[in-house]
């Protein structure tokens, strides 16, 4: 059967994550930095905070306040994308934000803020969770006190087969797209999306890819983390 | 990101609300699995092209269903346009100001849109009238009037229940090509009725529909979009919280279960069953 020998467009087993490499503490003004690439993504995070939070009468006396960008640059992508903030844009600085906050110990910074800022330098299918992975190593780097690591994975459907990690034209292509974001540890989702179609057995199916497929990029988080942490020695 | 404030008559009733579900009852007397009461109303705006108005409890969303002509995207020049859009407004809750559309009205209008564009319920290829030149642009817009939880769902039903009630003119086959005809009036063509069923995860249970009473102190949101066929076309998680991976797919027995019923109802009300005729 063709069920063995199966490949994708540009060449990977349908469970394969694209090429990939992290790196923490690549800014000098930030309080905490990283960078990831996976494929053609390209992905430079800075956080800054806990800082005082301002306008004053909008902090929390309970917690900090985590605000969070993801911005694309223009020419990031095929056509270019102007650098207003898109619709886009601004749900996935929500959603983003919404799956980092359950990893932060905010509690103990009550009074301030946190930023975390996410560029996007190039954008080739997956810079939401790519951003994720990226960004809870820039907070961990900040030295800001977490639960757990987040990391995120895409899967989707593509020819009627469930895949790992959707490039740009299995994006564009497929039938289905699903991005998850996880603390490993805690075994606890933070973000889901999906859209496309779906049946239920597919559905389960591609969230359990999604899920080995960030267990991996797990790994990487820890060794990249650790490496920081060797250089600054 | 700074808290929405709601009334404090809400946040009085945190502890009840807690104390109920740990006993898996809830706070207005219904089941971890129901809906609150629901009424649909179809063309109800005479001036609009297909209209509704939800209300979901004391929730209300007003949806109205636009057509025009125009160009066609560059990138698919045999296709019409379709576009949703919502917007809370300012007299929907007393935390709700006027202004630019806030992340939470721009996740609200895309988890809607996705839904629709992915159940496909209309055909964009339907909609090509000279391929290239013009085409079909059917806007919805949807507006909530009242907010009382779960504007998700019932700004879903509003939509998906004023597209299905829509009349758009008839697009004949004619020699040079489609031309509009504008005398006659006909029956939108839909394909589908997708149902959104949103969960609240309050304690480490889930319950359907949450009030806002239940939204303010919910751990995580979670909304699976279901075609006609159960198979899943949208699903977003909200809120600063988590979802254990059992209760995911706990939530989606669930939803084929719940969204069956609703989309009984969007039937009676419409006329239209599954958007075929």
């Amino acid at each position: 059967m063709p069920e063995k020998k199966y490949k994708r467009i540009d060449g990977r087993a349908p469970d394969e994550l694209r090429p990939f490499s992290m790196r923490v503490g690549i800014l000098k003004n930030a309080d905490g930095s990283a960078e990831i690439r996976l494929g053609k993504n390209w992905i430079i995070i800075a956080v800054y905070g806990p800082r005082e939070y301002y306008p004053k009468f909008e902090a929390s006396q309970e917690r900090a306040i985590l605000n969070c960008r993801y911005h694309m640059v223009p020419f990031s992508t095929t056509e270019r994308k102007p650098p207003k903030p898109s619709r886009r844009e601004i749900e996935l600085s929500k959603v983003i934000r919404e799956a980092l906050e359950p990893a932060l110990i905010l509690e103990e910074f009550p009074e301030m803020g946190i930023d975390v800022y996410i560029e996007v330098i190039q954008a080739s299918g997956g810079t939401r969770v790519s951003s994720i992975t990226a960004a809870s190593l820039a907070l961990a780097d900040a030295g800001i006190p977490m639960r757990d690591l987040v990391v995120g994975c895409s899967a989707g459907k593509v020819d009627g087969k469930i895949v790992l990690d959707l490039n740009e034209e299995e994006d564009k292509e497929g039938e289905a797209d699903l991005a998850l974001a996880l603390m490993p540890s805690l075994n606890k989702i933070t973000l889901l999306q999906m859209d496309g179609q779906l049946a239920p057995d597919e559905f389960k199916e591609a969230v359990e890819l999604a899920k080995k497929g960030a267990l991996k990029l797990y790994k990487a988080q820890i060794e990249a983390l650790r490496k920081r942490i060797e250089e600054m020695r | 990101m700074r808290e929405k404030k709601q009334p404090l008559s809400v946040y009085l009733l945190s502890k009840q609300v807690r104390q109920l579900i740990e006993l898996n009852k809830r706070i207005d007397g219904r089941d971890l699995y129901s809906f609150r009461e629901m009424r649909i109303k179809t063309g109800i705006v005479e001036k609009a092209d297909g209209s509704a108005v939800v209300e979901l409890g004391k929730t209300m969303v007003v949806a109205g269903v636009k057509f025009e002509i125009g160009a066609p995207f560059p990138d698919s020049p045999d296709e019409g346009i379709l576009i949703v859009e919502g917007e809370i407004l300012p007299l929907a809750s007393v935390s709700e100001e006027p202004g630019p559309p806030t992340e939470e009205e721009i996740e609200l209008s895309r988890v809607i849109d996705r839904g629709i564009r992915g159940a496909k319920v209309i055909n964009l290829k339907d909609l090509a009238i000279k391929p290239g030149e013009k085409v079909l642009k059917v806007f919805v817009d949807f507006n909530v009037m009242n907010d009382a939880g779960n504007v998700i769902d019932a700004s879903n039903i509003a939509v998906i229940s004023a597209l299905l009630t829509a009349k758009y003119p008839d697009i004949k086959e004619l020699k040079g090509g489609r031309d509009i005809n504008e005398a006659s009036r006909v029956q939108l063509p839909t394909h589908n009725i997708p149902i959104s069923v949103t969960f609240a995860n309050l304690f480490g249970k889930l319950v359907v529909d949450p009030i806002t009473e239940e939204e303010v102190i919910a751990d995580a949101r979670l909304t699976l979009t279901l075609t006609s066929e159960e198979r899943i076309c949208a699903v977003q998680k909200g809120g600063s919280g988590t979802l254990t991976f059992n209760q995911l797919f706990e939530a989606l027995n669930i939803a084929r279960r719940v969204s069956n019923d609703i989309r009984k109802l969007v039937i009676r009300e419409t006329g239209v069953r599954h958007g075929q005729e």
